[in-house]
């Protein structure tokens, strides 16, 4: 038992470590992009349209992963691409989790009525489709960032609020929070003080879990040409696009869509490496 | 709680639910930028005509006014007009409807047969290498979603090695001699096996993607309540008697195992039909969800609402399904 437990701990370690290092390698070059993309990633040249990735006859130095179907380089856009990308998990991400969490630990802690609001609405938001209700929010929103962003945000923070309110009923009951009642403290400086702290290992998980989901959601958005304009590189746009030259220009769809695979996947991964982090058992 | 009380409070529950999502489509959608009245008309129309349509579809009232309206149409069987292709909503969603549900089907039943495999598997061979790879495969499975595994099959089975079809629902040349829209169902009753072939090679991609997470959670779940129930005393007693460790699997540990599962399945269905929308964009499939993508870029606002409510109503109608069954098979709940 032993053994395996070690086992499940430095599978746990690798993963993490892996998803880390892939995340943070996509922030530096978000971070950095103007001075290591290759070119310009909305520079145009139809003289270079579709040229090939840099182990393939006929491709260009200059353009390592190729070029798409207006000459523009793929890397660059890649790389450009990532920082609307991790922008979007990081701003959407944060406050789908602000906003989820604190419904369900209003909803979990306090129970009565607020608790029937909050678990009513949640209940009409699941019977929703979520991508239909984003196509739909972005429709009336108009499309842009900041449109992205609410529509992530008010169709995610049933996922927050479901899971923390569970957790903050379960915590309720406990007697360390009945003694903190008896104290004669205030419910709500109870619930921040005393509840929170004890599901926000959750929260972070779930955090994690977001930022991946978030990702997907841009890109969804973009490749049914509702994201942000067409003069900003996403993945999305640049699977959309690829999607359509897949015959005359493979590479197109496919670095930007094992880039876009690579980060879905750390993301969720590092969310499960730190529950089992968090997990006392394993610990 | 009786099962009857059970059922009736389960049906008050699903008409709020489903009143809550037709009052915030139809708020939603009526603050859409883009006039749907000004698309419908030839340029150089007079404001007499604008308003004449306008007043065709009761669009110059208020919105609570147009809600109250709609909701009486709907009440009884009218879910109004679509405007770009002026036929009633409901002939045109159940004309999609069977697309979806077919899909969605097929797509269930490779998850529980890829899941329920993987589960079985992992359990005969516990603590091997096998059980390992497993794990490993559940994890990725689970962590990218359907749109990724349908561009990932693109790739794969559509250009790399093309064995599949990747857009649309059947092949245009084929002359289709049915009458219902259950192509996939009325071609088996047919035995035009044909069709039958040429449809399922069409679905098996966009299936599979929606299926793979869904494996996941099954595969996931099911080893585990099975690794479980493996270590108690009647599965001990039933080796005791010399059955063989895939009769024990089979025989005695999965019925009592199965249980938790099924209720997960229920609720990932619902998930699943969600994610056609846009497995369907992406293949071009001609279902529910690429037709609501369609509505909300026309801005076919009597469309729109017409999808998602029955999108809400078949969510509701699933989950409800799925509590009363559990509630059926475990005695706790029946009398509880």
């Amino acid at each position: 038992m032993a053994d395996a437990r070690g086992l499940v701990k430095r599978r746990a370690g690798v993963r993490l470590w892996l998803s880390a290092s892939w995340l943070g390698l996509l922030v530096l070059a978000a971070v950095f992009a103007p001075l290591i993309a290759p070119q310009d990633p909305l520079m145009q040249d139809l003289f270079g349209a579709r040229l090939p990735p840099f182990w393939e006859a006929g491709s260009d130095a200059a353009f390592p992963l190729g070029s798409d179907s207006l000459g523009r380089d793929v890397l660059s856009r890649i790389i450009y691409g990532a920082r609307l990308a991790l922008g979007v998990a990081l701003i959407a991400g944060t406050l789908t989790c602000l906003i989820g969490s604190f419904l369900g630990l209003i909803a979990g802690y306090f129970r009565g009525w607020p608790d029937m609001v909050i678990s009513r609405l949640v209940d009409i938001w699941m019977a929703f489709p979520p991508v239909l209700f984003a196509i739909l929010l972005i429709a009336v929103l108009g499309t842009g960032l900041s449109s992205i962003i609410i529509a992530i945000v008010v169709i995610d923070w049933t996922r927050f609020a479901r899971v923390i309110r569970a957790e903050a009923m379960s915590q309720g009951a406990m007697d360390y929070v009945a003694s903190a009642q008896v104290s004669g403290r205030k419910r709500f400086s109870i619930m921040l003080a005393e509840i929170l702290p004890n599901v926000l290992p959750t929260i972070v998980v779930l955090l994690t879990l977001e930022m991946g989901i978030a990702v997907i959601v841009e890109a969804i958005l973009s490749f049914v040409n509702l994201s942000i304009s067409t003069d900003q590189p996403t993945w999305g746009s640049m699977i959309s696009e690829g999607r359509l030259s897949i015959h005359q220009a493979w590479w197109v769809l496919v670095f930007p869509l094992v880039t876009l695979f690579l980060t879905v996947l750390s993301f969720s991964q590092l969310g499960e490496g730190l529950k089992d982090h968090f997990d006392p058992v394993l610990r | 709680m009786t099962l009857l009380r059970r059922i009736l409070l389960r049906l008050l529950t699903m008409a709020i639910t489903l009143i809550g999502v037709a009052i915030i489509v139809f708020f939603v959608i009526r603050v859409v930028p883009g006039n749907p009245i000004a698309m419908m008309l030839p340029p150089g129309a007079g404001e007499e005509d604008i308003a004449r349509l306008k007043a065709l579809y009761g669009l110059d009232k208020t919105i609570p006014e147009q809600f109250v309206i709609w909701l009486n149409g709907v009440l009884h069987g009218d879910f109004g007009t679509s405007i770009t292709s002026r036929q009633p909503v409901l002939k045109l969603v159940l004309s999609r409807l069977p697309a979806t549900l077919e899909l969605s089907i097929m797509a269930l039943v490779i998850a529980v047969i890829l899941g329920g495999t993987l589960a079985l598997t992992g359990t005969r061979r516990r603590g091997t290498r096998t059980e390992g790879t497993i794990d490993i495969v559940n994890g990725m499975a689970l962590s990218v979603p359907d749109f990724l595994w349908g561009l990932v099959f693109i790739l794969l089975f559509g250009v790399l090695w093309p064995v599949f079809h990747i857009s649309g629902r059947v092949s245009p040349a084929l002359d289709l001699p049915f009458v219902t829209n259950f192509y996939l169902f009325e071609s088996v009753l047919r035995l035009r096996f044909d069709i039958w072939a040429d449809l399922v090679s069409h679905m098996f991609m966009p299936a599979l993607a929606l299926a793979i997470p869904l494996a996941a959670i099954i595969s996931q779940l099911l080893k585990q309540s099975l690794k479980e129930t493996m270590h108690l005393d009647y599965v001990t007693l039933s080796r005791t008697k010399g059955y063989g460790e895939n009769h024990v699997i089979t025989h005695e540990a999965l019925p009592n195992a199965v249980l938790p599962t099924l209720t997960l399945i229920g609720v990932q269905f619902t998930f699943l039909i969600g994610g056609t929308v846009i497995i369907e964009r992406l293949f071009s499939y001609e279902g529910l969800g690429n037709m609501a993508i369609d509505a909300v870029i026309n801005r076919d606002l009597p469309l729109i609402q017409g999808i998602v409510i029955l999108f809400a109503l078949i969510f509701t109608v699933v989950n409800l399904v799925v509590d009363l069954t559990y509630a059926a098979l475990n005695p706790r709940l029946r009398n509880g």
